[in-house]
């Protein structure tokens, strides 16, 4: 396949790794955090951790939308799901993640609520669309690159004339969730887990671009470096990231340029600035509150706002006391400290939101680590 | 759900949508999202939307990078 096989040959990630054995120096470490959950996914599914002197650390970050959104977010899902006259549209990976008293979106379904699994928020306006006689709410998660399709079928429906399509709108934003890591108290005071530089989001900055991550770099003097999700892309950005680290620079420097520009896909930009607004703060997992940290659907587009249609109230649940999501998110545990870890929670029924998305963290290590592990 | 896959275009539809293909699957999609698309554009397509288009040229670049890394890599 074009543009994906090329980015996974093994000769050349063979040349790769020994060019970053020959310029990591064995008496520096470098703990580099890569943010996005395809970049974890691609680490484990290819043994790219293998392939690395072993002063070189991935930490893997929260950079998994299913992964970050709280508990109480999704009880509010299945709260608007049991609605009388309510059709929640999800995407898949939602269904499966536990909220409060373990109830799911699954759950909610077998108990007789109408919840559908789409791959694309557009079949959620042909739902409503199918459908005049109920109300379509469609439960929006995800960062910059759902963003803007979630965007489109706002006004989509608007154009339509669709007066029973609503967003349930937890769409939120990398950048703060970056910033929120490396102010994150764990991590600058106690030294927890030192970050040496960031592997910067693939689609997510096909969208704002590499422009955003410029403060990061200036502010809080670490290198970021942009890569693909291909597993070549990643043992580059690495190579590149020790290279800045070793000359002492922190500079945004972007690998994946075959998609990614300064400035980022404008079209894009805009729409999502003339639907959203920024919410004063919002609860990730793992993070808490995190400030100006996901979007709102602006108020000239309510009718459309979920939120403003209906009652949701705000849920507080508490994660599972043994689960380590948010310790794992947050790059102070690995999933084998984890004492629920491939034993109470696996992906067929899992327990924290890391081991539900394949992105997850968990979940990654579950599916391609836990044998090397023990062997 | 962030996974998303370089697929080509290989139709233009009326009302921004295109069908691409992936390793010879055929998908109807949207391209609102970029700017002028065309039949032959490699775009990287998430939730059933194109939200950028690849650089051939760049795309060129980067494969060349790997393997001067490769040679430098062997010759060490």
């Amino acid at each position: 396949m074009k543009y994906i096989d090329e980015y996974r040959d093994g000769d050349l990630a063979k040349g790769l790794a020994s060019a970053i054995a020959r310029e990591a120096k064995p008496d520096c470490r470098y703990h580099f955090m890569e943010f996005c959950g395809g970049h974890t996914h691609a680490i484990f599914r290819y043994g790219i951790q293998d392939l690395l002197p072993s002063n070189v650390r991935m930490i893997h970050g929260p950079g998994c939308p299913v992964c970050v959104l709280p508990m109480g977010r999704i009880d509010g899902a299945i709260h608007l799901a049991k609605q009388p006259g309510v059709i929640l549209a999800s995407y898949g990976d939602m269904l499966r993640v536990p909220g409060g008293g373990r109830e799911s979106l699954l759950k909610a379904k077998a108990l007789g609520a109408d919840v559908r699994m789409i791959y694309s928020p557009s079949d959620a306006v042909a739902l409503a669309k199918a459908h005049p006689d109920r109300e379509v709410v469609f439960f929006a998660i995800g960062f910059e690159t759902t963003t803007p399709p979630t965007a489109l079928a706002i006004r989509q429906a608007h154009r339509e004339g669709l007066s029973n399509f609503s967003v349930y709108c937890n769409h939120v934003l990398t950048p703060s969730a970056i910033s929120s890591i490396l102010e994150a108290p764990s991590v600058r005071d106690l030294g927890t887990v030192p970050l040496d530089g960031f592997i910067g989001p693939a689609h997510v900055s096909t969208v704002i671009g590499s422009q955003p991550y410029d403060y990061f770099a200036e502010e809080y003097r670490r290198p970021v470096v942009i890569a693909g999700f291909e597993p070549l892309d990643v043992l580059q950005a690495i190579l590149m990231l020790i290279r800045q680290v070793n000359e002492g620079r922190f500079e945004v420097e972007n690998e994946f340029t075959r998609a990614v520009t300064k400035e980022g896909n404008m079209k894009a930009k805009t729409l999502v600035a003339e639907t959203f607004e920024m919410k004063r703060s919002f609860e990730w997992r793992g993070l808490g509150l995190v400030p100006y940290s996901a979007l709102a659907i602006k108020r000239q587009w309510a009718q459309f706002d979920a939120e403003a249609r209906f009652i949701v109230p705000e849920f507080k649940t508490e994660d599972h006391k043994a689960c380590a999501c948010g310790a794992i998110l947050r790059g102070l545990k690995t999933p084998a400290d984890c004492s629920l870890f491939a034993t109470a929670c696996t992906p067929e029924h899992p327990i924290g939101s890391c081991m539900v998305s394949a992105e997850g963290a968990c979940a990654a290590y579950y599916t391609y680590g836990r044998q090397r592990r023990k062997s | 759900m962030c996974l998303a896959m370089p697929a080509r275009v290989v139709e233009m539809r009326d009302d921004d949508q295109a069908v691409v293909e992936l390793d010879g699957v055929r998908k109807e999609i949207s391209v609102a999202l970029i700017e002028a698309p065309r039949v032959g554009d490699y775009v990287i397509v998430h939730v059933g939307y194109a939200l950028s288009r690849l650089d051939p040229e760049e795309a060129a670049k980067t494969l060349a990078l790997f393997a001067e890394m490769q040679a430098a890599g062997a010759a060490a």
